[in-house]
């Protein structure tokens, strides 16, 4: 799968957690952008490790803030 | 804490990232309320019973669960280890911290659960931080419950591993991520018997044969049902008929046994190793004397506390039923431990809760998020086996009045 289909399923995913309807870009972070609290990102990462069946590590997750940033982790590990 | 605002006070800091809590906590205490986490304990009675600002009160929020903190037994034996040993030993376990009650505890706790290895801990807390960081290491993967304590996130953080959270007691999340680990690396799955904010327990007959499929080592924390859950009160793993195939337990002197200090017991044969290279175990002077002494003295009592148990589910099955009865949201549908979690609306009306029932002379936790799940404000109830039923009467008397003048039921 390359990275636009990625991004585009990512995007899917993103859009029942997205309640204000923020417009997404590849800049848009979880947490400053979207608002979300820690336990919506939780129910979001187990969504994404679901739907592409890999593990997103806590140690990880702190190292994605944005969607791009998401793209390209799930990008790499779907190797 | 206004009084804590120095008038120079920086605009920014290393302290601004509290910000947020201590407007939180001026706001909360600008209503009048009084401070929920700054009472003090004028004298202590019983296990049951404490003087709070001059009033007598009865506890109800204390982990205290078998009541053995004024043991007699219990009591003695702590005075006669200060004659013979002194106030402290001033040292590490692998020093000069080692006493003779240190080894007798450890020999106390080998058979209170069956197990081949007991290492003590000066902390509840140091034991799982000393464990888990010391088992699961760089390229290591822990999948732990996503409400477990603070001490296990602390011991993963601390240990380096690649730390995969599941949903609560949610056994198929659980069997997703351990199937997606890489081949090869290192496995541990870390439960609790009783999670202690709801009180709910875990299915952990499905989960430990799920992990042992897998290829992980498990870990139980089991502070929570020591000395009443299980045949012989060794807890949710014993009562569901898989504590041989828990590779550690963990649990705490601070909860039932009535002291403080923390403990693993295993069956690995290398377990023995943990004792050199377990930081927290090695770096920390070990617990005084009197507190190992009245710790095997009440672990031994448990052993055969079968009639206390018994009062104590009574307990804990009669206070669950009436406040349910009140119409209070609880944390559980039926009883499943000693812990009563009263569901409150928001913080500001649980700490009112909380106060109402203070004057009441009733006790009990106020929780909040980030200790609590889903960001929920609880009163968290812990029954003991000295509570009469008629304090059990007394104590629905107090939730009913309490509730009614905030507004709750």
């Amino acid at each position: 799968m390359d990275r636009a289909a990625i991004a585009a399923r990512i995007a899917e995913v993103i859009e029942p957690f997205n309640k204000n309807a923020v417009p997404i870009t590849e800049t848009t972070s979880f947490a400053g952008d979207l608002e979300w609290d820690s336990l919506t990102v939780m129910d979001f990462v187990a969504a994404i490790e679901d739907e592409f069946d890999i593990i997103i590590s806590m140690n990880q997750q702190a190292e994605i803030e944005t969607y791009g940033q998401l793209i390209d982790a799930v990008t790499t590990m779907q190797g | 804490m206004n009084d804590m605002t120095p008038p120079e006070m920086p605009t920014t800091d290393l302290f601004s990232k509290f910000d947020p809590l201590i407007e939180t906590r001026r706001s909360l205490l600008a209503t009048g309320v009084t401070d929920p986490f700054s009472l003090v304990m004028e004298k202590v009675l019983s296990p049951t019973t404490a003087i709070c600002s001059g009033r007598e009160t009865i506890l109800l929020g204390t982990y205290n669960y078998m009541g053995m903190t004024f043991d007699p037994d219990v009591i003695a034996a702590g005075k006669q280890a200060l004659d013979d040993f002194g106030a402290g030993t001033t040292g590490s376990r692998v020093l000069n911290g080692t006493y003779a009650g240190h080894r007798a505890v450890e020999e106390a706790l080998k058979e209170f659960y069956g197990m081949d290895h007991a290492m003590v801990f000066s902390t509840g807390y140091q034991a799982n931080l000393g464990i888990i960081s010391t088992i699961a290491g760089k390229g290591d993967y822990i999948v732990l419950d996503i409400d477990s304590h603070a001490s296990i996130w602390d011991g993963c953080k601390m240990g380096d591993a690649e730390v995969v959270p599941f949903k609560h007691n949610d056994i198929e999340a659980m069997e997703k991520r351990l199937k997606r680990i890489p081949e090869g690396a290192g496995k541990l799955v870390i439960l609790e018997g009783v999670y202690s904010m709801l009180g709910d327990i875990a299915p952990l007959k499905e989960m430990i044969r799920i992990a042992k499929e897998n290829g992980a080592m498990v870990l139980v924390d089991e502070a929570h049902s020591m000395g009443f859950i299980g045949p012989n009160g060794r807890g949710v793993a014993e009562d569901q008929g898989v504590l041989d195939q828990v590779d550690f337990v963990i649990g705490t002197f601070s909860k039932s046994v009535g002291t403080v200090g923390g403990f693993c017991v295993s069956n690995h044969p290398k377990f023995e190793i943990m004792r050199l290279v377990c930081r927290p175990y090695v770096f920390t002077a070990s617990l005084p004397p009197s507190v190992v002494a009245t710790a095997a003295t009440s672990i031994r009592k448990l052993m055969h506390a079968g009639n206390k148990r018994a009062h104590l589910w009574e307990n804990s099955r009669t206070l669950h039923k009436a406040l349910t009865d009140l119409g209070f949201k609880l944390g559980t549908a039926e009883p499943q431990s000693a812990i009563i979690a009263v569901i409150m609306p928001d913080l500001e009306r649980g700490a009112m809760m909380w106060e109402a029932l203070l004057h009441e002379g009733l006790y009990v936790n106020l929780a909040r998020p980030p200790a609590t799940p889903a960001g929920m404000t609880l009163l968290r109830c812990s029954l003991c086996a000295e509570h009469t039923a008629e304090q059990v009467g007394i104590i629905t008397g107090m939730f009913e009045r309490a509730g009614k003048a905030v507004g709750i039921i």
